[in-house]
């Protein structure tokens, strides 16, 4: 959970005094899960950093510690972009244009490079293939098909910020870099193609006033994406 | 007098003064303000200790202006290109607000942040010397140069991640800004592969496909992590390359944006 929502210890302050200030904190991560679609504010309440998350009916997945369980976590969220991609070109909903189809042949293909690049960079460490779980979108339709790019498209671009610092290694920070961007160029276009010559390319609902994208930590993304995947994935430890 | 009020009501101008407060302890905090509080006004002490939190360093400070530099450059071309009358077709109007808007956000952030430290806004050359000396009466030349500044802005930004790493929360703030560009770039880019024709140009780099050749050097990388990623997955070297943007130099940067800055 946001380190700002943990209990501060060392201020001497009497209760009622920091109220309102963790209250606002609560409102902003609030606000974070809410525009990611899918966290419950219950789960907001939790330690999600210290216990498994329920809702998984497959196997529990561990993505590790230190700068390997970034990466981890990074081939996880890669795994289920390019599954996704994959079937919507499998599976093309009605009505998808060339240009449409062109656009979303090159993501799938830069999500399925980037998912084999992180497989590759982490060899006996990776995490095992998981299983992707796409019953809530319906392929057929082009709202719904891009409707989840563009969640999926801005969780990874939030996901990516908010790892950024806990990495140890210069070098994979510098390629975490270098995956994010492209990231934010996928959730560009898909918000262009949503909304054509619209302001929502970088729209008012992602950026905060300092006109800045969002940085989420691993374990509110873990539960945005939860209901996209069968396993479990447990994230306590990225970055630690 | 009530702090957490005075941090409320901060916040209410500055949503994101917690997120910086994170970086001053609030051990430390208090004992500043409880130190000072008898002789100086909160807000001063508050807008120092905000600015002691984002330059720890003189390397971070460094970075700041670099980047602010960039932001100016960018706010000022934006200033200037939505103010021309008749350059922006109706259309494409939104989206050059939009983006102006984020540059001149950036530059408030940084200036903010940067405090005494910050630097001040030099004088631009858009004309480059000449070399766009229609930018701001020929669309066409306002958007290659607006898609060049957004992706050089990308790879500027970057390029100054690794000296952030002893920075986490500036690094953070940095890359929130960086994908920002990089949604900027995206989008400018398609609307340069239009007006110019180019359908080569999409919004992610493939090679170094892009309207100004001179700043997409070593975008055609396909080396990553010290594998050569050639073949990988048996995509083409194009894809390969679309899903890896890359970094530029401080120094490299300047030398393209240089002519742009009036000595």
């Amino acid at each position: 959970m946001n380190k700002l929502l943990k209990p501060e210890t060392n201020s001497g302050k009497r209760e009622g005094e920091t109220s309102p200030v963790n209250r606002r904190s609560f409102l902003r991560a609030a606000g974070i899960a809410t525009s990611l679609g899918t966290i419950a504010l219950a789960s907001a309440c939790k330690d999600d950093e210290t216990e498994p998350m329920p809702g998984g009916n497959g196997d529990t997945v561990d993505l590790g510690s230190g700068d390997v369980g970034v990466l981890n976590y990074a081939y996880a969220l890669e795994q289920l972009e390019a599954a996704f991609y994959s079937q919507v070109i499998t599976t093309p909903y009605m009505g998808m244009t060339d240009a449409e189809k062109t656009i979303l042949t090159d993501i799938r293909d830069h999500e399925i490079i980037h998912r084999e690049f992180f497989k590759a960079a982490l060899g006996d460490k990776a995490i095992k293939g998981l299983t992707p779980n796409f019953a809530s979108i319906d392929f057929t339709k082009k709202d719904a098909v891009l409707g989840a790019a563009k969640l999926f498209e801005d969780t990874g671009v939030a996901a990516y910020n908010g790892a950024g610092k806990l990495l140890k290694d210069g070098g994979n920070l510098l390629l975490a870099g270098k995956i994010v961007s492209v990231e934010a160029r996928h959730a560009a276009v898909i918000r262009d193609l949503i909304n054509p010559k619209s302001a929502d390319f970088a729209g008012d609902d992602i950026l905060d006033a300092n006109g800045m994208d969002k940085a989420i930590a691993p374990a509110d993304i873990l539960n945005a994406v939860k209901g996209y995947v069968k396993e479990t994935i447990t994230g306590a430890n990225v970055g630690k | 007098m009530d702090i957490f009020k005075i941090i409320d009501n901060f916040q209410k101008i500055d949503g994101d003064a917690l997120g910086r407060l994170e970086y001053a302890t609030r051990r430390h905090f208090m004992s500043k303000v409880g130190s000072k509080l008898a002789t100086v006004a909160v807000p001063t002490v508050f807008a120092s200790i905000v600015n002691k939190a984002f330059a720890q360093s003189a390397g971070a400070v460094d970075v700041l202006n670099y980047a602010l530099t960039l932001e100016f450059l960018e706010d000022e071309f934006y200033k200037a290109g939505n103010a021309a009358a008749g350059l922006i077709p109706a259309t494409d109007k939104t989206i050059f607000t939009q983006i102006g808007k984020h540059e001149t956000q950036h530059v408030a952030f940084l200036v903010k942040a940067l405090g005494t430290k910050a630097i001040a806004k030099p004088s631009f050359d858009f004309q480059y010397g000449g070399a766009f000396g229609d930018v701001f009466t020929n669309y066409k030349t306002f958007v290659t140069v607006s898609s060049a500044l957004e992706d050089t802005g990308v790879r500027a930004y970057k390029g100054q991640a690794g000296a952030l790493i002893g920075d986490p929360q500036i690094l953070e703030y940095a890359l929130q800004v960086h994908s920002v560009e990089a949604r900027h770039a995206a989008v400018v880019r398609r609307l340069a592969a239009s007006v110019t024709g180019n359908a080569a140009m999409k919004g992610w780099i493939t090679g170094k496909e892009g309207a100004v050749p001179a700043i997409y050097a070593g975008e055609d990388n396909l080396t990553q992590g010290g594998k050569d990623l050639k073949g990988l997955a048996s995509k083409t070297d194009a894809a390969i390359s679309e899903a890896f943007d890359e970094p530029l130099t401080k120094e490299a940067v300047l030398a393209i944006a240089g002519p742009f800055i009036k000595p």
